[in-house]
């Protein structure tokens, strides 16, 4: 029997399992599918990861092996090429997993931590018209061929969305030699971080296509050629807007999802808006004992903050174990005007304080973050520049803030008039 | 010189091989493709008709009913995934259910067993997400559904170990008459035989032209699809159909034998029989006619849409006839629906021509009609470890949406028509069918199969020739470290 | 007066760089944002990241990275230099993969273990 299992060992597994080893636990394991520690961080071979939790520029593989040096400094047991096939919620809870070391095996564990991170979205998900050759990737799978097999994937490209992975792609494949020809992008804004955009395209003369998207796919075999149409303000072609690439590549960096299959197998109540997990504040599900951290919860843009959120699940999980009390007593979290979504979506009035994280549903100049409670009070208000879609934002809300609240709470964004 | 040569080995080609296998024939069985089944056979709506469709009287008719019934037996028998989870078709409003009626009597002409006139009320009851604007059903319970690429392997693959030979990447450039028989060239050899089957379904009045002029014509017509995530599977537990019109049975909603849910088709007449592309017109069809059989329907579920083109021909009925001018010269042409379901049917009829023509023939005593595929995800906890203590690939899990082991994989490239492709492994064992798409599993397959195989993973193709991957190695120079 | 977006972290702050005030930053928030306005107009420089060969390793590339900004024009010169270089496992974090590129002072290191 395990005081905590971990599924996943990427950076949110990592700073989970590490944390609750510092909070005491000494019978924790972490169940990883891949053949190492690290998770997608290895394939993320540019820097930019850490400026906030190790106040220095690293890269990714540089941050995972931090933490993976960390772990092997712990107690805590390892698993790799091990894939977990369900997950029981009970006193214990039963973990299902096969590997060619163990085969099939049923583990009982006091605490999980769900930590698996997400998938990214396929051509199918945003159904693009066209034929169906070779030479259409998801911005990862290119990403991990080229920086951990050593293969290229092309020779001109065009890549759709500028998400980070899609910007960091463009900057890659023209490194390694290829010509990108286009970053496009179907919303009138990136999706991607500014710096990126500087760093990734501008730096390179890519062009990007705002407000345009993939409308075509030519070519039986291999990509031939992509056709790129200007949208209107309801995202819809605008027809005689077409440009004609040719190309034999087609990125796409339209969006990450959540993995959460064993999450609704367990029957773990879900958020329709994050496709995760349910979460308080200290990242517990609605199922005690059950934590959930990561991009497993929601799709975060900086590490740094997948591991401050995990440390909160790797501690809460500890409590757990440890037998703290948890108050019953919560407020409930609802997003207000310009907000998509709020993680957690309930807080537990005994706590000292809360990290809300959230992301606003479109961009906003000077403005700011407004958090009133059920009766209208104003509880809290944060002054932004600069809020976009792309970029996560983050609160803390203290104790006697949260005490002041009546019935729940709406964090909403507002602009503010210039002047 | 061969007894029988086979031209095409979709699930035509490989229904006709499976049951010429069983008499001592010397059989050839030449596919243009790469793969087996890589035409129509691989995308359409993988279902097994009931048969109440086709006017009576027909080969449609005759063979479907009869194909219905082989299919169930040859599923359990090779192991295809079958399910016989019945069908409706929905009526909406009175000239529907006139033709109900009308499809209703033609079924039972036809023989199709158990059909069944469902009014609002019973449909409503047994399938709860159907709009509230249909007024009643037509239910056929034999209508099944199937892994129609599954079920075409299962049959080439019983062909080929009992004795007939398959060439794959043989396209037929030219086809004379030869003493005895006919001289069929391909890249891959001149091959001779006594007599000819010309399955080659979108292209066989092409094949055909080969040797004469054909009194027909195929006119292919495309169809496209969505295919849901398994979140989507449950909205319906039957396949469900609307009215037949002229273009065909209509916008099908169904589940999948693999647990997702596939909705289409339209039907568009094509001129180039290569493209299968999808249309945003064609799309937007197929979701504005599907969401009136089941409004509920969310599309943002959907992981893969993909496009199929119809054998149909200038004839109304299935083209199985020998050539009066070339005798032992063979169509089974204009292969449209319901030619999945009948597919089975059609090889028996293939076989029986030449059953009458060679009198003297008698069934193999050691013809063995089984095959083995391991589907680890199915197996029992304990049927697991053990596979897994006798192989320890069979613990490695490659596919993370489908739970497909490398264990699968190698079975499958060590199989009896083994795959050299991504695709080709991806159909034999479910890799990469998820809602993924194969972005995690992808590469780690094409690794496996350049492992097996000893190829370049460079060389390791998405699926047919053309379909390359990667475009070379970075870093290609090499060379010493100048620290 | 330039407008320039930070890139020193992900923040990206919109700065003001002065051109004819020595340079003179504002809209950063943080002295870095100020270097890097200055150092983008007058010279601009990037850390390059990418991959060398390596042969016995758990990956047939290793990701590297310049232990320092490099002149950004130097980038393609970089990459060729990089092209020639073949790693034996082990390697470990840190370790230096060629030194002094280019002679820019600039030593390329690897960024993981590779056993």
């Amino acid at each position: 029997m395990y005081e905590l299992i971990v599924i996943g060992g990427g950076p949110a597994g990592l700073a989970a399992a590490c944390e609750a080893w510092d909070k005491g636990l000494r019978r924790i394991l972490i169940l990883e599918r891949d053949k190492e520690l690290g998770g997608i961080l290895n394939q993320c071979i540019h820097n930019g990861f850490g400026l906030h939790h190790f106040k220095e520029e690293l890269t990714g593989p540089e941050y995972a092996g931090r933490f993976i040096q960390q772990l092997q400094a712990t107690g805590v047991e390892v698993q790799l090429d091990t894939m977990v096939l369900q997950l029981i919620p009970g006193t214990p809870h039963q973990v299902h997993c096969v590997s060619a070391q163990h085969g099939y095996q049923i583990l009982e564990t006091q605490a999980v931590v769900l930590a698996m991170g997400c998938r990214e979205r396929t051509r199918g998900t945003i159904a693009i018209p066209g034929e169906r050759p070779a030479g259409i990737f998801t911005a990862g799978a290119a990403q991990r061929y080229l920086n951990m097999e050593g293969y290229m994937v092309g020779r001109r490209v065009v890549i759709l969305g500028s998400g980070d992975i899609g910007l960091i792609m463009a900057r890659r494949m023209t490194l390694e030699g290829a010509k990108v020809l286009a970053c496009v992008e179907l919303m009138p804004y990136s999706g991607g971080l500014t710096r990126n955009i500087v760093q990734c395209l501008e730096d390179y003369n890519i062009p990007l296509y705002l407000s345009h998207t993939v409308t075509d796919i030519r070519g039986h075999n291999r990509v031939e050629q992509v056709t790129v149409s200007q949208v209107d303000e309801n995202r819809r072609p605008i027809p005689g807007t077409e440009m004609v690439f040719d190309c034999d590549t087609l990125l796409l960096s339209v969006g990450l999802i959540p993995e959460n299959e064993l999450t609704r197998q367990a029957g773990i109540p879900m958020d329709r808006r994050t496709n995760g997990a349910l979460v308080y504040e200290n990242m517990e599900t609605q199922v005690p004992g059950i934590f959930a951290c990561g991009n497993v919860v929601h799709v975060h843009d900086l590490v740094d903050y997948v591991t401050a959120e995990s440390q909160r699940a790797g501690a809460a999980a500890a409590a757990f174990v440890q037998g703290a009390e948890q108050d019953a007593a919560s407020l409930p979290l609802t997003n207000g005007d310009g907000v998509g979504y709020t993680v957690p979506q309930s807080i537990r009035r005994n706590v000292d304080k809360a990290q809300v994280m959230f992301r606003v549903g479109r961009v906003f100049h000077k403005s700011r973050i407004v958090v009133r409670d059920q009766a209208g009070n104003l509880i809290a208000q944060f002054p932004r520049e600069h809020m976009a879609p792309g970029e996560m934002e983050q609160i803390s809300l203290p104790k006697v803030l949260l005490e002041r609240a009546v019935g729940g709470l709406t964090v909403s964004a507002e602009e503010v008039a210039e002047g | 010189m061969y007894d029988v040569i086979v031209l095409g080995c979709g699930v035509v080609g490989a229904a006709t091989a499976y049951q010429l296998a069983r008499y001592p024939l010397k059989v050839a069985v030449l596919e243009a493709q790469n793969d087996v089944a890589n035409g129509t056979t691989k995308a359409n709506s993988a279902i097994i008709h009931a048969g109440y469709d086709p006017e009576p009287g027909t080969l449609m008719a005759k063979l479907n009913v009869e194909g219905n019934r082989m299919a169930g037996e040859i599923c359990q028998k090779l192991q295809v995934p079958f399910a016989r989870v019945g069908s409706l078709v929905l009526a909406f409003d009175e000239a529907d259910l006139a033709t109900l009626r009308t499809l209703y009597d033609r079924g039972v002409a036809n023989g199709v067993p158990g059909l069944e006139l469902w009014d609002q009320s019973q449909v409503r009851q047994r399938e709860p997400n159907l709009s509230q604007e249909v007024k009643g059903a037509l239910y056929a319970p034999t209508a099944g559904i199937v892994d129609p690429w599954q079920y075409a392997l299962a049959m080439a693959e019983v062909a080929v170990t009992n004795g007939v030979e398959l060439h794959r990447s043989a396209p037929v450039t030219a086809i004379t008459p030869v003493e005895g028989g006919y001289a069929v060239t391909t890249p891959k050899g001149v091959f001779e035989g006594r007599y000819v089957f010309n399955a080659t379904g979108v292209f066989a009045d092409q094949v055909h032209g080969l040797l004469e002029t054909p009194d027909y014509r195929i006119t292919p017509n495309r169809g496209e699809y969505y295919l849901m995530d398994k979140s989507q599977h449950e909205q319906v537990s039957r396949v469900i159909f609307q009215c037949p019109n002229e273009n065909g049975k209509g916008v099908l909603v169904s589940p999948t034998i693999h647990g997702n849910l596939i909705v289409g088709p339209n039907a568009q007449p094509v001129e180039d029989r290569h493209d299968l592309g999808n249309t945003a017109q064609g799309l937007d069809f197929v979701r504005e006619h599907a969401t009136r059989s089941v409004p509920g329907l969310n599309f943002r579920e959907n992981i893969r849409n993909f496009s199929g083109i119809r054998a149909n021909s200038t004839r109304h009925d299935f083209i199985l006839e020998e050539s009066p001018n070339h005798p032992g010269f063979f169509d089974l042409a204009g292969i449209k629906s319901p030619g999945l379901a009948s597919a089975a049917a059609i090889g028996k009829w293939a076989c029986e021509q030449i059953l009458e023509k060679e009198t003297q023939l008698e069934p193999k005593q050691d013809f063995v009609d089984q095959r083995t595929h391991v589907v680890f995800h199915t197996l029992s906890r304990e049927e697991k470890n053990a596979l897994i203590a006798q192989d320890p690939r069979y613990g490695r899990v490659i596919c993370r949406c489908e739970t497909v082991t490398e264990g699968e994989i190698v079975a499958a490239l060590h199989s009896p028509i083994p795959p050299h492709t991504i695709n080709g492994v991806k159909r034999r064992c479910n890799a990469g069918m998820g809602r993924c798409q194969g972005g995690f599993c992808g590469p780690r397959v094409q690794d496996i199969i350049a492992r097996e195989l000893g190829l370049n993973p460079c060389e390791v193709l998405m699926d047919q020739e053309g379909t390359y991957v990667l475009t070379g190695e970075t870093k290609a120079q090499g060379g010493k470290a100048h620290v | 007066m330039k407008n320039l977006i930070c890139i020193v972290c992900p923040k990206g702050c919109h700065l003001q760089v002065d051109e004819e005030n020595g340079y003179a930053v504002t809209g950063n928030s943080c002295p870095r944002g100020a270097e890097y306005g200055k150092t983008e107009l007058l010279h601009p420089t990037r850390v390059l990241t990418s991959t060398v060969r390596v042969e016995g390793g758990l990956h047939r590339r290793l990701p590297v990275k310049t232990a320092a900004p490099i002149p950004k024009e130097l980038m393609f010169e970089a990459m060729e230099a990089l092209n020639g270089v073949t790693l034996t496992a082990p390697v470990t974090v840190g370790q230096v993969v060629i030194s002094n590129l280019l002679g820019t002072g600039v030593d390329v290191v690897a960024t993981r273990d590779m056993k």
